[in-house]
């Protein structure tokens, strides 16, 4: 594993003078990851949302290598087209160097509209890594809800109101989709532990054939928290066990990270302004129903690797 | 041929594009041909609070570095050299993250009273 | 060397892009374009293209993968119908903003709903102010030839932009036809290699594409647009020249058929202008003064050469086979009375909706509409700008 001394020589691929929020976690996600492609070629795709209309405003592009942009729905479809060309010209000895393709996308690129056009990518096996890059909800458009949207949060269109507190429905389980269409690589991780998303970018790169990484990625204005506890908040995410940090390698799920002790869900809740609403009085249950779907995906998730069951504490 | 000059933005007398360019000007398709010129353009002027560095604090692990979404935290062989204050949005992220409180936080408002005054007595 | 064959519209587009020998193709079968797909994935299995071929999950992510590779350098094709073109829209639209010189062949269909299978020109109107070139094509003979001339039009420096290659489903592309095809090595000299500008796969000169505009820069893009459309009407009768060189086979923007001395004339594309043609050779023999214009060209509308081959014709007729409903006819109605507007000639320009779905246009069809002509002709009035013809009233 490379020291942060070293990584810190390694040309910086996504410079500064983009138009983030202060703070915004897509900045530091990115970053991290095409710092692990090293000194390669890198073509980066990127579909329509906060990252991409906050990077590339013309005249000005905060990418320092190649770029492409062309929608929101097939960011997928659009780097397997990079890459076919690669392919293509390369055979036909048209280019001679190696190239790296990255496509990054937020959950609503990629949970949602993106999905098909992701799996499909994915399905046909070309060698390209994709990063969601998961704020849970639309936050380009003003704070969405997404099926990555945690159940009970509150969004502007899952407002937490007299009647209805916040998202009705738990998160969509993408990173376990993605590992169901038995692609070389599949895993999720959390910027609290920079080693861990760097190790996954890298070997992400590094893979024969497709690779998915999931980042939890907070957004400040969507989550309402105090901006620079981002990276204890992440690592409430993971502690609280609603963010876990695994792999899927050539179909083997390995758990990354097992918290010491049960830590429960109210510690990732509480700092955020969007599940302010859940401490009220009477809206008890919904906490209870997220932590039970935590508990149990959590549980199914130990199998999957494993690990020894643990019961949550009565 | 038509007008349009598609040579524009590969040519070495090329001129920074600008608003008041015409459509023969302006690069073919808003293409950018300069990868990370987003570095001149300059966010720092967001920043409400301005990361300090505590010089006799830090111990250069480069978390900070690690942790900034702006890139703006400069480091020199392996070492923690400056901040780019042109970037700096000071989102506070940096001094939050150092394991040894290197970083402090300023108010940006606070700094220019004090530089106002300090102007003053000289 | 010409070889006289005997093929269907399908197979002689996909030997044109067998013989085109792109770097990418990225397609998703759909009635009545699936021949393609199916012939050329057979060119690739065999090992007889370099084509790297992109099985996509839509028609969307078929445009999408064709941005993606034409971006990177490529030479990237795709190729569609109906509710395919319709769900590529997005795309289609990007890909001209983009400028990316993207040759799909559309074999037109009828769009949905409800479902229908067959023939009619409302997939291709759907994308004619989408910023992509459209020929037409009358026959199997055509589509092969405009397939060829669109690689060079659509890579023309003044131009680059997608280029459309639209030929009738099932009558065109599914019916047997004796054509001519060139050999291999006439068509790969006559494309040459694609050599971009700008590359994504330049890592000498990365490039950052797909920006984000603002209202300070979009509105010059677009008007570099319009420049490329323009300049390709000109790029399109040069290209044609050279065709004509290595084929023998004339391309322009516009086919005049006894046009010369015409008064009546009916406007039309693709296959029904074969039909039309048929019943003027019959008229003429009747001594009627009559012609057909078949524009080759639709965007950009060559409206100069629409007004210079109908400037001396008394009454026209626009034959539509899509409807805009706006009540004001069909698509191609609009442009050419607007095109006719401004030569202050009084000529009568009356439009007819036909074949929607895939009905037949009969030669009877075509005769009722000389004798519409003839008769306003004679009365010297129009009076009903819109009409429907082969339907039940």
């Amino acid at each position: 594993m490379a020291t942060l001394k070293e990584l810190a020589k390694v040309e910086e691929r996504f410079v500064g003078g983009h138009r983030l929020c202060a703070g915004c976690g897509h900045g530091i996600s990115v970053r991290m990851v095409l710092n692990a492609a090293e000194d390669a070629n890198v073509v980066v795709g990127c579909a329509t949302g906060c990252l991409e209309v906050a990077s590339t405003i013309y005249p000005y592009t905060a990418w320092n290598c190649s770029f492409i942009h062309s929608a929101f729905e097939n960011a997928g479809a659009t780097i397997s087209g990079v890459e076919a060309a690669y392919k293509s010209l390369k055979k036909q000895g048209k280019i001679d160097k190696d190239f790296k393709f990255v496509a990054f996308g937020g959950d609503g690129g990629t949970y949602d509209i993106g999905f098909q056009s992701l799996s499909g990518a994915m399905e046909r096996g070309h060698n390209i890594v994709y990063v969601c890059l998961d704020n849970e909800a639309y936050m380009n458009t003003g704070i969405q809800r997404s099926s990555a949207t945690p159940m009970g949060a509150d969004t502007t269109t899952s407002p937490a109101g007299k009647v209805v507190p916040g998202k009705q429905q738990p998160r969509k389980d993408l990173t376990a989709i993605m590992a169901a269409h038995n692609i070389p690589y599949a895993a999720q991780t959390a910027i609290s532990n920079w080693q861990d998303v760097h190790r996954k970018a890298k070997k992400a790169f590094d893979v024969e054939g497709p690779a998915f990484i999931n980042i939890l990625s907070p957004c400040p204005r969507g989550w309402r928290y105090n901006t620079p506890d981002i990276v204890e908040l992440v690592k409430k995410a993971v502690e609280t066990r609603f963010w876990p940090m695994y792999e899927v390698e050539n179909g083997k799920w390995k758990l990354n990270y097992k918290p010491k002790k049960y830590v429960p869900i109210e510690e990732f809740l509480k700092p955020q302004g969007r599940f302010r609403h859940l401490f009220a009085p009477g809206n008890e249950h919904v906490i209870k129903a997220i932590q039970k779907e935590v508990d149990e995906r959590w549980l199914a998730l130990l199998e999957r690797c494993g690990e020894t069951p643990e019961l949550p504490p009565k | 041929m038509t007008p349009f000059n598609r040579n524009f933005g590969q040519g070495g007398t090329r001129k920074a594009i600008s608003p008041d360019m015409n459509w023969r000007e302006l690069t073919k398709a808003g293409n950018i041909y300069e990868p990370g010129n987003s570095a001149s353009y300059e966010t720092g002027d967001w920043r409400t609070i301005r990361p300090v560095w505590n010089k006799d604090r830090c111990i250069h692990c480069l978390i900070c570095w690690r942790y900034c979404p702006d890139a703006s935290i400069i480091s020199t062989d392996g070492k923690f050299d400056s901040f780019d204050y042109k970037h700096c949005k000071g989102c506070g992220i940096c001094a939050k993250v150092c394991p040894v409180h290197a970083i402090d936080m300023f108010s940006e408002d606070e700094i220019d009273r004090q530089e106002e005054a300090s102007k003053n007595e000289k | 060397m010409k070889n006289k064959v005997a093929i269907t519209g399908n197979e002689a587009v996909a030997q044109a892009m067998k013989q085109i020998n792109p770097d990418v193709v990225a397609a998703y079968p759909i009635t009545p374009q699936t021949e393609v797909v199916q012939i050329f994935s057979s060119f690739v299995s065999n090992g007889q293209v370099d084509t790297e071929f992109v099985t996509v999950e839509s028609e969307h992510s078929a445009m999408s993968a064709a941005i993606g590779a034409s971006a990177a350098g490529a030479r990237a094709m795709t190729a569609t119908s109906s509710q395919g073109l319709a769900l590529m829209f997005e795309m289609v639209y990007i890909a001209s903003s983009l400028r990316l010189p993207i040759v799909f062949p559309v074999v037109n269909r009828a769009l949905s709903g409800p479902i229908n299978i067959h023939c009619d020109h409302s997939d291709a109107m759907g994308v004619k102010d989408a910023g992509v070139i459209q020929l037409f094509s009358e026959n199997a003979q055509e589509a092969y030839d405009n397939m060829i001339q669109a690689v060079r039009i659509a890579e023309h420096p003044d131009v680059l932009l997608p280029v459309s290659v639209n030929f009738d489903g099932f009558i065109t592309s599914h019916a047997l036809d004796v054509l001519e095809v060139l050999d291999d090595e006439t068509v790969k000299n006559f494309v040459g290699q694609y050599q971009p500008e700008e590359y994504l796969l330049d890592a000498q000169n990365p490039v950052s594409m797909g920006n984000f505009d603002m209202y300070d820069f979009y509105f010059e893009h677009k008007r570099q647009q319009v420049a490329a459309m323009e300049a390709a009407k000109k790029v399109i009768e040069e290209v044609g020249k050279e065709y004509e060189a290595i084929s023998g086979r004339k391309y322009g923007l516009v086919d005049a058929y006894r046009l010369d001395d015409a008064e009546m004339a009916v406007v039309v594309l693709n296959s029904a202008a074969g039909s039309a043609k048929g019943v003027v050779d019959e008229l003429r023999e009747k001594g009627l003064k009559v012609g057909v214009l078949k524009p080759r060209v639709f965007r950009p509308f060559p409206f100069e050469a629409v007004q210079d081959a109908l400037k001396k014709v008394k009454a026209v007729a626009v034959l539509d086979r899509a409807e805009t409903f706006s009540t004001l006819g069909g698509p191609m109605f609009a442009d050419v009375r607007t095109a006719l507007y401004d030569l202050k000639n009084d000529i009568k320009v009356i439009n007819y909706v036909y074949g929607l779905g895939g009905r037949d246009l009969r030669l009877e069809d075509v005769e009722k509409v000389f004798d519409d002509l003839a008769n306003i002709v004679k009365s010297g009035r129009a009076d009903k700008f819109v009409n429907y013809l082969g339907l039940r009233e």
